[in-house]
């Protein structure tokens, strides 16, 4: 079904003309069902997304446990994906969300390696203090 | 999306994050950050990009955050007062307003004259759409991504072997 749809939408021209009518229609009813009454502004996103990222910096200043400061991190990406997403949305432009993908991509690697770090660290020091681990401190 | 919808889920949103940050205990700080990626997915579905929100499902719901509870259960780690900083609050405090200010500024003036929302066109946000355009112009970053998430699965064995 889905395979189909997009061979319509992306593929060759053969489709007959009715049926693409049929599914624009279904296309429009589907976004109808997910109420496009009054539409919210495109700086309501990005206002969410500022709040939710200075939430995040907050945390990495305010907390010591480096597994907290990691998920504060995580946070912040989460919002700048939203404020992508926002942005797709608004331009109709699928950049926005491959970007998203790409940071999604990063993130995971940077959490399967941080965390390995974490654990290290934690074998040989026995805590996961940000202030007491401060070899490299100048 | 609609105004209720957006206050619904903002409003969440913003009350799970402050829980991730201000929790104590890290367990209930990555199961307000699940909450909190959930309801991103959903706000994700609302603007139309139906792929990214079920890849942030599996891939940050699911798996980096399993990733996450397994590392504090392995640690097993105390609740502490002394997990707050008391000191520099001030400090603290001037650093994330002004940044706040600064992102609330610049993304405040982007509701201007020219903020009437593009039509999307048919199947956007869609695994087609977006895996037609992962293949043919984003080829080259899809492919140096392989090679970085090899890289991390290597990086993360050696480390944890020792």
């Amino acid at each position: 079904m889905a395979d189909g749809k997009g061979r319509m939408a992306y593929g060759s021209d053969d489709t007959p003309e009715s049926e693409r009518s049929e599914r624009a229609i279904s296309h429009q009813a589907n976004d109808e069902s997910l109420g496009n009454g009054i539409m919210v502004p495109i700086h309501y996103h990005l206002m969410l997304s500022a709040v939710l990222f200075t939430i995040g910096a907050l945390g990495v200043l305010l907390r010591r446990n480096t597994i907290v400061i990691f998920m504060s991190v995580e946070l912040m990406l989460n919002a700048v994906n939203l404020s992508f997403v926002a942005l797709a949305r608004q331009w109709g432009s699928m950049d926005g969300q491959l970007i998203v993908f790409f940071v999604m991509a990063v993130a995971a690697a940077e959490a399967a390696v941080g965390l390995a770090i974490i654990l290290m660290v934690f074998r040989n020091r026995e805590t996961v203090n940000a202030d007491e681990l401060n070899l490299m401190r100048w | 999306m609609d105004a209720i919808t957006f206050t619904v889920l903002s409003v969440l949103m913003v009350a799970s994050a402050i829980r991730v940050v201000l929790n104590r205990s890290p367990v209930y700080s990555a199961l307000s950050l699940v909450m909190l990626m959930s309801l991103l997915a959903v706000y994700f579905l609302y603007l139309d990009a139906h792929m990214v929100g079920v890849l942030q499902i599996i891939v940050y719901a699911g798996a980096v955050m399993v990733l996450f509870l397994f590392v504090i259960m392995l640690l097993n780690l105390q609740d502490s007062i002394q997990d707050y900083r008391q000191e520099k609050l001030w400090t603290m405090g001037i650093l994330c307003a002004t940044l706040f200010g600064e992102l609330w500024f610049f993304f405040g003036r982007a509701g201007g004259e020219s903020s009437a929302q593009h039509a999307v066109p048919e199947g956007f946000g869609t695994v087609i759409s977006l895996s037609q355009k992962l293949f043919t112009d984003y080829l080259l970053p899809f492919e140096i991504t392989s090679l970085l998430l090899l890289v991390a699965v290597v990086g993360a064995v050696v480390l944890a072997k020792r």
